[in-house]
């Protein structure tokens, strides 16, 4: 039975090493805010982070992810309120909100690595999510806008660190 | 009809017959439609078994929770229902809350009689009945509060969620008056009528953009849709379905490899008699992984069907040899006589213009969970259509629609995919073989193949000018599959004007348009072919999507081979004249707005770049949300088409939710885009060829053109925003492309061969 380490807890599940963690992660641990889209890695309802980095759950294996760090949206900020949740409630911008997990845990692996990313640089690593209600335009404005969050929050904490 | 099928009747819940009753109850105050089943057992119910489930209750902690009778799909509207009903009651916008209500009569849409979400109509079939219903619980509220005050009610002032008394200082918030149990009254049908609503100036509620209630469970992962349901001892199913779309039948089933799958239950083969699907089979096991696996470890044999060699060629050549024959279809408009008119025309036009069939693709893919409980079917599902999909369900279990309950969940994506209940069928009859609740998950492929599609369209148009450039006749012939007559409800068809039995209406929508044009024929001609091998569906904006496409490219054409604006050509056909008025000139000056916005006439575009104007009165002549749209489009010389702007105005009578509006305006147009563009599925033996986001493509995010939207409040009813959009835009960027290169294309999606092969021409 493999263990996984899942929101900084550890958890075994009951699912062959061949299990796409998508399904994992929904049946076994009932964490449901991960979704379902295609199947295929075309759409990018289903990403999750793996030591950091954007994967496609629907395409990762539970055999291959033992021992490393997984994130879900669950467990992305302790209540809800990391800068690109609260940014998404402020432009407002999911409809059905189906592919909306996957659109914020795919932002938040860029701006963990890119806290300034012009527009293009936000629309290349975006684009392999899909949004069937279309709100791309207020998606790009919640990543710009949690972006200037996150840099006046750390500048603010670098002004105040004691020199 | 199906004999399986017990289908309602629609029949109209009249509130304005109806008493209104708030009452106090044990978990507070409850507010309702007396005579609708319910509210009376409510009131009677023991504290123990009590359920809240009338139109909207307050708790003595003051959360007043509003239950949506409508399908939630990303347009809000449950906030919306709960932001008309805040307006009346004078609550707190904090305060409210919204539930998805089940598919109990009582929640019927009071103009439709049914539950049922599409059209565009919900806001403005309900707004009404919710300022109703809020401003009948402030006047019992108040009444309650003016009786434990001891002071006179017309003093009182509502506000916030508190009553006040200014005079004596004294208030109580609504928490306290549920408590105190005062608030108890009753309004005859003629008192319930008398309220005097508020008029839009004394709104505060009303055309504010409050933040969304279901919006946060929306970016933490804990909204709940149909997929997400989870019952104890459920097991999974996968479907598989046959090459064929429609038709097939199953010969065999071999289950000898699906036995070595760990956690295989059973294969169970479908016995739809309901009609909804053909040729499927359920694999169910322990989990959905396991589920998928003996699914493709089945191995199944088919009869292929009737339809098992169609192609979408072949269905478009029976739409042509259909629309030649003078006897084919029923007339949905008949003034005048074109045919006489065009022999007296100085010139006559005539062109065809085709659609393909497109997916609805919502990023849930289909799904349904059934649980056998007692004597009662459970259907956990987000769903369009209650009323008709319980049918559905029960059709599938052999049982009456009234032990069917449906349990709606948020829905990942409906654009009018989840009218239908094709997905409820594999889960009751797997849940009735195994014994178990039982959730069936269509795979992507399962999903996009076995699409209610829209329908291939084939549209032929024939127009009159006179020697001045006036448009005098127009004929437009609409040959499709029916959608609608597919749900077997005649109150959903529309009587022909011709008297030949009744049309799908929403198959020729808009043709009806708002040009004065004299002599006016549309024929709606059903492709019989189409509609069995292609079973078609409501893809949002349904028919103007396709009628649209026709007229307004038309219309285009006439004032290129006239010489005139395509602009002012159009203005000048809304005159308002006869059964015009009025919306023609809502219309017209739609038109001018987004003409204004847009820039259009004033600004000289680089070669190969170019503007083109279409504008709709979508979604039905009834219920128009005025809609006008300038593309601006850059083609290059290989016929490649960059849509460098859409600029969108509409006039929506009033803005409940400004912000929302927007949202959709611009959701709806880069769906038209995506149409026009993007989005084509093609039939193949029998089969729909796509399966999967690599050969089905809506638009993505580096797609996307600049959009600007303008929203007219004009003060007049408030219409919808969630389709009229989709139609406009595919016309305005064909008309566009015409102005930029000389190409002329009359078939979607619009692809650079076509476009190139047009400019040559």
């Amino acid at each position: 039975m493999p263990t996984l380490t899942i929101n900084g807890r550890s958890m075994s599940v009951d699912a062959a090493n061949d299990t796409p963690l998508l399904w994992a992660i929904r049946e076994q641990l009932q964490m449901t805010g991960t979704k379902f889209g295609c199947g295929a890695g075309l759409c990018g309802a289903c990403t999750v982070h793996v030591n950091g980095e954007a994967v496609r759950s629907c395409q990762t294996m539970v055999g291959d992810v033992a021992g490393k760090k997984i994130t879900t949206i669950e467990g992305l900020s302790a209540k809800g309120d990391h800068p690109l949740q609260k940014a998404w409630i402020a432009e407002q911008v999911p409809q059905c909100g189906y592919c909306q997990s996957g659109q914020i845990m795919q932002a938040a692996s860029l701006l963990a690595k890119n806290p300034n990313p012009t527009k293009e640089e936000v629309v290349a690593h975006m684009d392999g999510n899909l949004c069937r209600c279309m709100t791309y335009s207020r998606i790009q404005k919640a990543i710009m806008r949690a972006a200037t969050e996150m840099r006046t929050a750390s500048a603010t904490a670098t002004e105040r660190r004691p020199t | 009809m199906n004999q399986y099928v017990k289908n309602v009747t629609s029949e109209t819940t009249d509130l304005s017959r109806r008493s209104f009753l708030v009452g106090s109850a044990a978990t507070g105050l409850v507010l309702g439609y007396a005579g609708v089943p319910g509210i009376g057992e409510a009131l009677a119910a023991a504290p123990a078994n009590f359920e809240p489930s009338v139109w909207y209750a307050i708790a003595p902690d003051g959360l007043v929770t509003v239950t949506c009778g409508k399908a939630d799909m990303g347009q809000h509207i449950a906030s919306t229902m709960a932001q008309i009903v805040c307006e009346e009651l004078g609550a707190k916008w904090s305060d409210m809350r919204v539930a998805l209500a089940s598919n109990d009569p009582k929640f019927n849409d009071p103009v439709l009689g049914a539950q049922i979400t599409g059209g565009s109509w919900s806001t403005m079939m309900n707004f009404e009945a919710m300022s109703r219903g809020g401003a009948a619980g402030r006047i019992a509220l108040t009444e309650g509060a003016a009786a434990v005050m001891a002071v006179p009610a017309s003093e009182l002032v509502v506000r916030d969620s508190v009553i006040s008394h200014p005079k004596s200082k004294k208030q109580m918030s609504f928490a306290d008056i549920v408590k105190s149990g005062k608030a108890t009254k009753t309004f005859t049908p003629d008192e319930l009528k008398a309220i005097t609503l508020k008029t839009p100036d004394q709104y505060t509620m009303i055309g504010v953009s409050v933040p969304q209630l279901d919006i946060p469970s929306k970016t933490n992962g804990t909204a709940k849709y149909g997929i997400d349901v989870m019952l104890p001892g459920m097991a999974y199913g996968a479907v598989v379905t046959p090459p064929v779309r429609f038709g097939a039948t199953v010969k065999s089933v071999d289950d000898g490899a699906a036995k070595k799958v760990p956690g295989f239950i059973k294969a169970v083969t479908l016995d739809d008699k309901t009609g909804t699907t053909s040729g499927w089979v359920v694999a169910v096991a322990n989990t959905y992984a396991n589920a998928k696996k003996a699914a493709a470890a089945l191995k199944v044999a088919y009869d292929g069907g009737p339809n098992a060699k169609l192609s979408s060629q072949s269905l478009l050549d029976e739409a042509k040899r259909l629309q030649q024959l003078d006897d084919s279809g029923q007339f949905f408009v008949k003034d005048g006589d074109p045919n006489a008119a065009f022999g007296t025309a100085a010139k006559v036009l005539e062109a065809e213009y085709t659609t393909n069939m497109n997916i609805h693709a919502p990023m849930e893919p289909m799904n349904a969970t059934a649980e056998f409980k007692g004597d009662i079917l459970h259907i956990y599902s987000g769903n369009q259509f209650a009323t008709r999909s319980g049918a559905i369900a029960a059709g599938a279990a052999g049982i009456d629609p009234k032990f069917v309950v449906m349990h709606q969940m948020w829905l990942g994506g409906g654009f009018g995919r989840r009218l239908d209940a094709d997905m409820m069928v594999p889960a009751v009859q797997a849940a009735k073989a195994v014994g178990k609740p039982v959730k069936v998950i269509y795979t992507r492929e399962n999903d996009m193949t076995m699409d209610f599609s829209r329908p291939l369209t084939y549209q032929k148009v024939k127009a009159g000018v006179d020697g001045d450039g006036k448009l005098v006749a127009i004929s437009h012939d609409v040959v499709s599959a029916w959608p609608t007559a597919r749900w077997g409800i005649p109150d959903f068809l529309t009587p022909s004007v011709d008297k030949k039995g009744p049309l799908d209406s929403f198959t020729v929508n808009g043709a009806d348009f708002f040009y004065t044009v004299p002599n006016h024929y549309v024929r709606a001609i059903k492709n019989e072919l189409a509609h069995n091998a292609t079973p078609s569906g409501q893809l949002r904006s349904v028919a103007p999507g396709w009628t649209f496409w026709a007229v307004e490219s038309m219309i285009d054409e006439i004032a290129a081979a006239t010489d005139q604006d395509p602009a002012q050509f159009r203005i000048a056909l809304l005159d308002g004249k006869g059964k015009n008025d009025g919306g023609a000139q809502r219309l017209r000056n739609t038109l001018l707005a987004a003409m204004g916005l847009s820039g259009y006439g004033t600004k000289k575009l680089p070669k190969g770049e170019g503007m083109g104007v279409a504008c709709v009165s979508s979604q039905e002549r009834a219920t128009a949300s005025w809609t006008a749209c300038v593309a601006h489009v850059a083609v290059a010389p290989s016929g490649e088409v960059t849509v460098k702007k859409l600029t969108v105005a509409t006039d929506v009578g009033t803005q409940v939710h400004p912000d929302n509006i927007r949202a959709q305006v611009e959701g709806a147009a880069l769906w038209g885009l995506s149409l026009a563009m993007y989005e084509k599925a093609t039939l193949k033996d029998g089969g729909i060829e796509q399966t999967n986001f690599d050969s089905y493509t809506p638009l993505r995010m580096s797609q996307m053109p600049e959009v600007a939207v303008a929203v007219i409040a004009n003060g007049e009813k408030a219409t919808g925003v969630g389709e009229p959009a989709v139609t406009v835009v595919a016309p305005a960027i064909g008309n566009a492309i015409f102005n930029a290169s000389g190409a002329r294309v009359r078939a979607l999606p619009i692809t650079a061969e076509a476009v190139k092969a047009g400019m040559k021409a």
